[in-house]
């Protein structure tokens, strides 16, 4: 097989830290290359590197045998190199034909060639199997469809080798699979790829060969029929991993019931008819599709929205309504879907963000003023008992790690024992140690006595911690199914919205 | 070449910022200036001069930078919010014209009075911004538009007022309002200068607001709410209640300011009375990166380039209108600076 391109012995410090250390590594023609490694191994780096965005302190890069200039994006893009980054660059208000066009046509030119244009992506659409419409906004597209204009901007302008970062951190599984299937068409046809990820499925999915990154420095390469999920793993992380399991143990009294509850957003139905028990002690697994409306039910039970009609209590007390403060005050304590957009304000401290959701209680303030050193003591007792690595009380959260921000957040929920927990996709994003660790908070918050309603999109972790499961679809929901009967067949068929439904005619 | 978020921001940065953007302002009004005929250095020279050459110009400065405090600390709470006021010129001529009419009629000894006037203008300021805060909150009215045009609006109101109810008998005709009552006037901070204590309820002003905003459940809300306005909700904060919060006191800032000029220095309302306080009140506060305490750093000099420039104008011959370009540059050149402050090139 030929090489196309060559990583040699790159090195790359940002101030004292080391983000690749003398990585190398090689890529062949019409192979799929997954390079895996958890958030901070340096993939990242590494790949900018290639693609001219860093310049490398030592090492060369070649591409089809010949070097390539550092630090020049541009000579990377000649040299048939093309990147679609883990967030989308596409301009929303433009059409698919005009992103994929956009820089790559001369800027001082009356006329731009549309019609040859077109041709060429329409021809590059039918060969690789990447169908679009040219003319469709972006902002209309889904997801999916833009992440495939991206790929197609990059093989518009004769990419043979694309890079691809985290390449489905954006997308549904179903989207990702199909994702996997076209990048092994394109690599049928010649094209070499690389992509980025730390979730082993994909890995193992996806992929002809592994490299693994750790701290920067290249720590293996495996063939994937070589290689297992368990070993990658153990790789990446550098020791034993292990999800911890759910035990059984009894569960107690209902704490959050919900009982024909609709909530809707002008005439759209949101969220239709749906009942739900947790007991204290127990965790409930919300499984689907995603966009099926687990984020309208994280919205209703984190306070935000108020059923139209149908009963949520708490304990027993109508909550329906009570806001986020009222819900808190009642006892119940919530992990936001997307930490970063609503879980956190990233330019504020970590005490303010620790303590933002509870200010107003006596504990951190007296008539409107806030007790700043009660606040940063406390930050500095989630730090401490929830293991948030890098993070002083006064550290601006956006400098944590995902991992870190998540424990923190979860801390803060935990704190002061909840009576109900709303973990919305708790580990979306996380690398396998912090899953592990986020797992293992919510399995001792249900050992203490909790009510978890866990949504996930990730059936292994909705398997694995919840005692009960049922599926989201279209806004309502299943049967509860307990987690010992739920096989993938049957989990499977409940999200597709085949469900048995037990009427008592 | 590209740029990257810092991690940390250093302290010497944050200050060294508005300095090199004041400084890169004047280098390129510099060019201006040589284009009007004049070394741009002995323009500076006669400016300084004409700001700080002396005891007068040094009480001129700090009279004008009283109510530029007031301005700039309205711009920078509801810049805080994301709560775009650009009213805050019509807010101080509300607050002035209340002040004045108030002042006129009211029957109060001086030291009750005073207080009083000045609340007069801080709600009537209060009351021009909660309008278009309400319609944002209510109808997602973009309060930029908003408060701009009242701006107009509450200008072409005083006109119509000091020519009308307001009329001051005793001006021979000159559109001016009648003036508030002499037991209102506020003393002199230094004998025979128009500097008045009204500076002191401007500093006490901005650390009033310092604190709020910094030891604060609001302040933090405030911010929170500006920073991130979903995680905020997320967290129980209630957007209306803030961004209503934050206009009232707002506004009140603005309205104080025209009170404040009033009271200290018109005596009445006319419809030139401010030199555009309201918007140099917007460089202020971009200039302080909308801290309470840089305001009253980034008003002196505002108002230093003012009355230096005026000094500057009779000595050299260029036109004062430098005054506004080099504050306007200088908003421009901060915007800049505020970019490199939190973000780095790396090539």
């Amino acid at each position: 097989m030929t090489e196309v391109l060559a990583l040699e012995n790159i090195t790359k410090t940002f101030g004292t830290l080391t983000a690749n250390d003398d990585v190398t590594l090689h890529l062949a023609k019409g192979e799929i290359l997954a390079l895996l490694g958890e958030n901070g191994a340096g993939k990242t780096t590494l790949m900018n590197i290639l693609f001219g965005h860093y310049s490398a302190d030592a090492g060369e890069v070649r591409v089809f045998g010949a070097v390539l200039p550092s630090g020049k994006p541009r000579a990377a893009i000649d040299a048939g190199v093309g990147m679609v980054h883990q967030h989308f660059t596409l301009a929303a208000n433009l059409t698919v034909l005009e992103n994929v066009i956009l820089g790559s046509e001369p800027l001082l030119r009356l006329r731009s060639s549309r019609e040859a244009a077109r041709a060429k992506l329409m021809t590059i659409s039918q060969r690789f199997g990447l169908p679009v419409d040219p003319d469709a906004r972006i902002s209309r597209l889904s997801v999916g469809e833009r992440q495939r204009v991206e790929i197609l901007k990059a093989l518009y302008r004769d990419a043979r080798i694309l890079i691809l970062d985290e390449p489905t951190a954006v997308l549904a599984r179903p989207e990702a699979m199909q994702l996997f299937e076209t990048l092994r068409d394109m690599a049928k046809s010649g094209l070499s790829v690389i992509f980025i990820s730390h979730k082993l499925h994909e890995v193992m999915a996806g992929s002809d060969r592994v490299a693994v990154l750790r701290g920067g420095r290249m720590v293996a390469e495996r063939r994937t029929q070589d290689t297992s999920p368990d070993e990658l793993a153990e790789l990446m992380v550098g020791r034993k991993v292990e999800r911890p399991r759910r035990q059984d143990h009894k569960i107690g009294a209902p704490v959050l019931q919900a009982e024909g509850v609709r909530v809707t957003d002008g005439d759209a139905i949101r969220l239709n008819d749906v009942s739900f028990t947790v007991h204290a002690g127990e965790i409930l697994g919300i499984v689907g599709v995603s966009g099926n409306g687990q984020a309208d039910l994280g919205a209703l039970l984190a306070g935000l929205t108020t059923p139209a009609t149908g009963r949520l209590t708490l304990d027993g007390i109508d909550v329906a309504g009570f806001g986020p403060r009222g819900l808190i005050s009642a006892g119940a304590a919530r992990v936001p879907e997307d930490r970063h957009s609503e879980g956190a304000i990233g330019e504020m401290s970590v005490w303010e963000n620790a303590t933002l959701e509870r200010l107003r209680t006596p504990r951190f303030s007296t008539s409107g003023f806030v007790r700043r050193s009660k606040a940063r003591a406390y930050a500095a007792e989630l730090i401490k008992r929830f293991d948030v690595r890098g993070a002083t009380p006064e550290t601006r959260i956006r400098l944590l790690s995902g991992g870190n921000m998540q424990k923190l957040i979860l801390g803060r929920s935990l704190a002061t024992p909840p009576k109900f927990l709303l973990a919305n996709q708790p580990t979306r994003g996380l690398d396998e140690g912090a899953i592990a660790a986020v797992h293992t908070e919510l399995l001792a918050a249900r050992a203490q006595g909790a009510a978890i309603l866990l949504i996930s999109e990730e059936l292994d972790e909705a398997v694995g911690l919840a005692d009960r499961i049922q599926a989201i679809v279209n806004g309502r929901l299943s049967q509860s199914v307990s987690a010992d009967e739920a096989d993938p067949r049957r989990l499977g068929l409940m999200m597709a919205g085949v469900w048995e439904t037990d009427d008592a005619a | 070449m590209q740029l990257e978020r810092r991690t940390d921001v250093p302290l010497r940065l944050v200050v060294s910022a508005p300095l090199a953007a004041v400084l890169a302002a004047l280098v390129l009004a510099a060019g201006l200036i040589a284009a009007a005929g004049v070394n741009p250095l002995s323009a500076y020279a006669a400016m300084l001069k004409g700001a700080l050459g002396s005891r007068l110009s040094v009480t001129e400065l700090l009279t004008r930078a009283t109510p530029l405090i007031l301005t700039g600390l309205a711009a920078a709470v509801a810049f805080r919010a994301r709560l775009w006021n650009i009213g805050g010129e019509g807010q101080f001529y509300l607050g002035a014209l209340a002040t004045a009419w108030v002042g006129h009629t009211l029957m109060l000894p001086g030291l009750l009075g005073i207080p009083v006037l000045m609340v007069c203008g801080m709600a009537a300021g209060a009351v021009l911004l909660a309008g278009p805060a309400y319609l944002r909150l209510r109808f997602g009215v973009d309060e930029v538009v908003t408060t701009l045009l009242l701006n107009f609006i509450i200008i072409l109101f005083v006109g119509l007022m000091i020519e009308g109810p307001l009329r001051d008998p005793l001006a021979f005709g000159w559109p001016q309002s009648v003036p508030v009552d002499g037991d209102f006037r506020l003393p002199d901070l230094v004998p025979r200068t128009r500097l008045h204590i009204g500076l002191l309820f401007a500093i006490a002003a901005a650390a009033t607001v310092w604190l709020v905003l910094s030891r604060t459940v609001f302040g933090i809300e405030t911010r929170a709410t500006g920073l991130n306005p979903k995680a905020a909700a997320f967290a129980g904060i209630s957007l209306p209640r803030t961004i209503m919060g934050v206009a009232l006191l707002s506004g009140a800032l603005a309205g104080l300011a025209g009170s404040v000029e009033v009271l200290g220095v018109t005596g009445g309302v006319t419809t030139t009375m401010s030199p555009g306080f309201g918007y140099a009140g917007i460089v202020v506060a971009m200039l302080a990166a909308l801290h309470p305490v840089g305001v009253v750093a980034a008003a002196l000099f505002v108002a230093g380039v003012f009355v230096g420039a005026d000094a500057m104008s009779r000595a050299t011959g260029v036109p004062s209108f430098i005054a506004d370009v080099i504050v306007a540059l200088s908003l421009l050149t901060m915007l800049v600076a505020l970019l490199f402050t939190s973000y780095r090139i790396r090539r």
